[in-house]
């Protein structure tokens, strides 16, 4: 079994929303295990959600901490972590 | 230079690290040769050595992941290189690192930038619920579980095998393989699997992790429904057009290499791929290109094209006639696989008028039609502009208008004003000190 599966889980929180998930994971993988597939508006305002999930496509954006535009599929989920899916278009 | 970015000083700088520039790195670190390598994730290995939550590593990537630790060779992760340029003493790469501007002044370059899904558009693609099947793959190796949701896989090629297999062993209700292949080809790519029996054992282990889903070969999938998010699409075999009630569709046409940035060197190409000689060298001296930048061809082919580069970079040595000869067997059987997938051509009338096709600009079909070439469409349309550049949709694009894929300018990746400006001298950079963002990205 993977070490960082075994390790305690984290609290994030997501849109305002304190949740725990499981550490080491891609906080894409942790958006999509709390059945949020929604993570962004497009330009004309269409919920959008992950696409190629290695950092190419740039449709899993997120606001990560206050930053916007930050790619959910390449940045790993961090103990108190703040992430909002409004926006980012 | 812009106070803050770095600079480092190497005899080659490898971008990217997945079994190609890992290869690379560690024969022309060995040398001992100062090696820095770029690798935009945050860990080394590539999509097919990424390993989080995906069980066990296979072997050779944890050989090979040993072998560059002890190498001496520099590994920078998060790191995506924007711009690079020639000049009279090599070139210098400007990169964002972690959000940082890095600068490498290096003698050559080994570009190991590896491929990307290709995507055709459809009515509904745009749905939360609908992603790459690579994308599912890279989703599922960062932690994600597919535990009990309904997964349809429809496009093409080789992938679709792993990672039905990885989906189903994980729990997924998968309902439907869908190849868009016909019978025929997909038989032809079967018996290329004959001639490498590894490659037969393997395929044949992945399909016996999915055996109650049925593998449907002339199937593809025309359209995707739901409101807000997925909740069914329609699937097509050419006689036969019905629904499916599914949570997630996995759909990718193959892989296609990532160019972006040897095009930017001024490296030539042909047919979409980076046109290599006998020792990996491009139309650029100094500069090589490995693995499936060069075609899509697999980690094994990637392996040995990255030590080539790695133990000839630099040096008039000619690569051993043993890696010569392992690199034509795989050439010859992976590459003709691989073409056994081209798309068939009811794939061009998937998008309808009001479809969109660049998901960064929201930019329909029926707008970039008018358009003559990609250049015209990117002026006209704004598609291909969005903080993809293009990556998402031109490639869709090329193959549904017969468009040639644009030339390339910096910055290829968006960043801000600040690391864009580090490469420039103290002077001019100041007057562009500031963390906007430019290129029209966001």
């Amino acid at each position: 079994m993977d070490q960082r599966r075994a390790g305690s889980e984290l609290e994030i929180v997501v849109d305002g929303q304190r949740v725990r998930v499981a550490p080491g994971i891609s906080v894409a993988a942790a958006l999509f295990n709390l059945d949020i597939l929604s993570l962004r508006e497009s330009v004309s305002g269409a919920p959008r959600g992950a696409v190629c999930g290695m950092g190419v496509c740039f449709e899993c954006r997120v606001t990560i901490d206050n930053s916007p535009h930050q790619r959910a599929c390449m940045i790993a989920v961090v103990d108190g972590m703040n992430i909002c899916t409004a926006g980012n278009s | 230079m812009t106070a803050g970015a770095e600079m480092l000083i190497a005899d080659v700088a490898v971008v990217g690290a997945g079994p190609a520039g890992i290869a690379a790195a560690v024969c022309a670190a060995e040398r001992g040769l100062r090696v820095v390598v770029l690798d935009r994730a945050l860990e080394p290995g590539g999509q097919i050595w990424r390993h989080v939550n995906s069980g066990p590593v296979p072997q050779i990537a944890r050989q090979w992941l040993a072998r560059l630790d002890k190498s001496g060779a520099r590994i920078m992760p998060g790191t995506s290189v924007v711009d690079a340029s020639a000049d009279a003493s090599g070139f210098q790469i400007i990169a964002n690192s972690l959000g940082h501007a890095q600068i490498v002044r290096t003698t050559s370059v080994i570009l190991a930038t590896g491929a990307r899904e290709m995507f055709i558009p459809f009515e509904g693609w745009t749905l939360p619920g609908v992603m790459g099947i690579g994308g599912a793959q890279a989703l599922l190796k960062s932690g994600a579980s597919f535990s009990g949701k309904r997964v349809i896989i429809a496009g093409s090629g080789p992938l679709m095998l792993p990672v039905a297999a990885a989906l189903a062993s994980g729990g997924a209700k998968l309902l439907l393989v869908a190849e868009q292949a016909s019978l025929p080809a997909v038989a032809r790519f079967a018996v290329e699997l004959w001639k490498t029996p590894t490659m037969l054992l393997q395929a044949a282990q992945y399909r016996a992790r999915f055996l109650s889903t049925p593998f449907s070969t002339g199937t593809w999938v025309t359209a995707a429904h739901g409101a807000g998010r997925l909740e069914s699409v329609t699937v097509t075999n050419g006689r036969r057009t019905w629904r499916e009630p599914v949570d997630i569709l996995c759909s990718g046409y193959g892989l296609i290499p990532n160019i972006e940035l040897a095009q930017l060197i001024g490296c030539e190409t042909r047919d979409g791929c980076v046109f290599v000689d006998a020792r990996q060298r491009t139309s650029i001296g100094n500069v090589l290109a490995v693995g499936e930048t060069t075609g899509i061809g697999g980690a094994p082919l990637s392996l040995v094209e990255g030590e080539i580069a790695g133990m000839t970079v630099g040096s008039t040595q000619s690569p051993s006639a043993i890696l010569l000869r392992r690199r034509a067997t795989f050439q010859a059987s992976a590459r003709r696989m691989f073409d056994a997938f081209a798309p068939r051509a009811e794939l061009r009338a998937l998008p309808a008028a009001e479809t969109i096709v660049c998901r960064c600009e929201d930019v329909t079909y029926g707008s970039v039609q008018r358009a003559t070439c990609a250049r015209q469409a990117k002026l006209y349309t704004r598609a291909g502009m969005g903080p993809c550049q293009g990556r998402t949709c031109m490639p869709g694009l090329e193959f549904l208008l017969g468009w040639h894929s644009d030339t390339v300018r910096p910055p290829i990746e968006p960043a801000t004003v600040s690391i864009l400006s580090s490469g420039v001298a103290d002077n001019a950079s100041s007057a562009f000190a500031s963390n906007s963002c430019v290129g029209d990205v966001f």
